[in-house]
């Protein structure tokens, strides 16, 4: 017998593309020694669907439907990045009950992206009940964008100078069906007999309970402790240098909080707190999310009762940016021509460059916007938040078990959507 | 925390040898530097505490190349009426064509700073700034893919967003919106074959620079 051992190499695999914890399409190869990850490169892309450049072939109040299918599960904060851009170069702003109506739209997509967020990872790692209860509350959030906009998740409803239509005072409603009779539909409509305004309300009274059901499934729970607590650790300075932004650097501790820092819209008149990690891991990660989800519930019942107090104008009454109303097009010539103006050839901008950012629910989403005077954007950038923090997975993950890749991977809140662009 | 014309004074007495301009619009500081010294003011800018712009948000790539050229070819009504828009032809080729942009924050002093570096189309090369900031690892080869804008000494400068084996620099204005080439499935060979794209390209909403300041705000309808 030879006295040596047999020779041991590394191995190297793809995860993904087609890898149902790969987030959408992540193509991530991992060197692994034993069960240790040794590296790992990322490969993105395979959603690119150029945005940025097919907004420069377009007017600009066309590419506000590509902004929904950027980030596709907090569709209506994409918009707001882009609209505020646009006001910025502009120098218009909207009306304040359209302020109120974007806070509250922004705050009601944060809590459908944790939702979302809170039943992949939860799945991931092997929480499959938490993925049903998370997309129960989902759909009350998806019926307030449909009553809103029409459609349940690519709403387009920001426009610059304000947003596309007032609160409807109407919610629909389910009817009668083979699967659920008179009594059962009249259950299920009973709180949608009121305004949508009525629908959020009760949505926000029975929120909090719902979000202390998921901690009772998890906070405390041993095996989510054992695969979350210690696993991705990363030190404020790095996630800095790395350009985390959003929870991912407030799990590490770093106050900072655009709508605390640079409040836009009317984050500056309302109340509540950001809640900030310590150690920096999954585990912290988590409860910040978990406790967004919280404040994000406070915002909107502040924002529901300033709503309903304050009845007004929705959209900016600026017809070189906005349209006139249909029933003033009937009657007055010069809301006619502004009216076939707006939609044949848009509205130009000044020329100039401009950068607006907002707080997503992912970090900081921001557009960098380029106008040489034209209808059309010149160059369109977007800075999406995942982008930095899909860039700093190696970082995170060296020297875990593959296990652990899953874990990691699903607590930077990964949308590849607004990562390939 | 200094107001943005504050910071603008504070940059330009410190950096005043390396720049090339900074000037202040709509609320926001741009700064102007030339390749070889951007290394030298980033690391300042990053390390001094003055600034202490730790966070580096993003970098972009642009291609001034159709900067200011509208697709229409005639301004005024001809004896037939107006003509269609066309697809851009006049290109302008003015230097400096491509400039990389650099969106840094700094957490403590709440400001934010933008840095353009003009780059010629005979030289597009620009020092990575991966040594100050690890984040523009992916930035960088963000704007290598889709401009071609060589970042020397990254360590890695690979393509990122297009696919494995693409051609050219698609962000560029020159680079056709439905691409060069096209894919299918071939039932014949058996695989999936690239072709060159059968789209015919056409402008649906031409682009238009209105200069006569109709939509500056306060003008009353």
């Amino acid at each position: 017998m030879k006295g040596t051992l047999p020779e041991i190499r590394n191995y190297t695999f793809n995860f993904g593309p087609q890898h149902p914890a790969a987030h959408g399409v992540l193509r991530l190869i991992l060197e692994v020694d034993g069960e240790t990850v040794v590296s790992a490169d990322p490969h993105i892309g395979l959603l690119h669907r150029a945005t940025e450049k097919l907004a420069e072939s377009k007017p600009y109040n066309h590419t506000i439907g590509y902004m929904d299918r950027l980030d596709y599960v907090s569709m209506m904060c994409n918009e707001h990045a882009y609209v505020l851009a646009i006001e910025k170069i502009v120098g218009i702003e909207p009306p304040i009950r359209a302020q109120y109506i974007r806070v509250m739209f922004d705050e009601i997509t944060r809590i459908l992206n944790h939702l979302l967020w809170l039943g992949a990872h939860g799945l991931d790692i092997g929480a499959m009940t938490l993925f049903l209860y998370a997309f129960r509350e989902r759909e009350d959030l998806l019926d307030c964008y449909e009553a809103v906009s029409g459609t349940r998740m690519h709403a387009t409803y920001y426009r610059p100078g304000g947003v596309y239509r007032d609160l409807p005072e109407h919610m629909p409603k389910y009817k009668v069906s083979k699967w659920h009779d008179a009594k059962q539909v009249a259950e299920m409509n009973d709180n949608r007999e009121g305004s949508l305004l009525d629908f959020i309300w009760s949505f926000t009274e029975r929120f909090p309970q719902r979000v202390d059901e998921y901690e009772a499934l998890l906070t405390d729970n041993r095996i989510w402790k054992q695969r979350t607590v210690g696993i991705g650790i990363i030190e404020p300075d790095q996630a800095i240098a790395m350009g985390f932004t959003g929870p991912m650097l407030r799990g590490s501790g770093v106050e900072w909080d655009l709508r605390k820092k640079q409040p836009y819209e009317v984050y500056d008149r309302l109340d509540f707190s950001i809640p900030v990690g310590v150690t920096g891991d999954c585990y912290d990660r988590y409860l910040v999310r978990v406790e967004e989800m919280r404040q994000s519930n406070h915002i909107i019942r502040q924002c529901v009762t300033w709503l309903r107090q304050n009845p007004g104008p929705v959209m900016t009454d600026n017809h070189k940016i906005a349209p006139p109303s249909r029933v003033t097009m009937k009657e007055d010539m010069e809301a006619l021509i502004h009216h076939f103006k707006l939609m044949t050839e848009g509205y130009c901008l000044p020329e100039g460059e401009v950068y607006a950012a907002i707080e997503h629910p992912k970090g900081e989403f921001g557009v960098y916007l380029i106008s040489d005077g034209a209808n059309k954007p010149y160059r369109l950038k977007i800075r999406a938040a995942g982008f930095p923090h899909l860039a700093g997975l190696e970082t995170l993950i060296k020297g875990h078990m593959i296990s652990d890749v899953v874990a990691v991977l699903s607590s930077l809140d990964i949308v590849f959507g607004e990562v390939d662009r | 925390m200094l107001s943005i014309e504050e910071l603008a004074a504070q940059v330009t007495t410190r950096f005043n040898h390396l720049l090339e301009q900074a000037a202040v619009s709509l609320g926001e500081l741009t700064i102007i530097v030339a390749p070889q010294h951007l290394r030298e003011l980033c690391f300042a800018l990053r390390d001094d505490p003055d600034f202490n712009f730790k966070l580096l948000i993003d970098i972009c790539g642009v291609d001034y190349l159709q900067y200011g050229v509208s697709e229409w070819t005639t301004n005024s009504a001809t004896a037939t009426g107006f003509e269609r828009g066309v697809e851009c032809q006049d290109t302008v080729r003015k230097e400096p064509r491509f400039a990389s942009v650099y969106h840094l924050l700094s957490l403590t002093h709440n400001q934010r700073l933008r840095i353009r570096v003009p780059l010629n189309e005979a030289r597009l090369e620009v020092p990575s700034v991966m040594a100050i900031w690890p984040a523009a690892n992916w930035f960088e080869r963000e704007a290598f893919d889709l401009f071609g804008i060589v970042y020397s000494e990254h360590p890695d400068l690979r393509r990122i967003l297009t696919d494995y084996g693409f051609v050219g620099h698609p962000f560029r204005k020159d680079f056709p919106l439905s691409g060069n080439l096209e894919v299918r499935y071939d039932a014949k060979l058996q695989r999936v074959v690239y072709e060159p794209v059968s789209i015919e390209p056409r402008v649906l909403e031409p682009k238009v620079i209105r200069r006569d300041n109709r939509y500056q705000v306060g003008d009353e309808v």
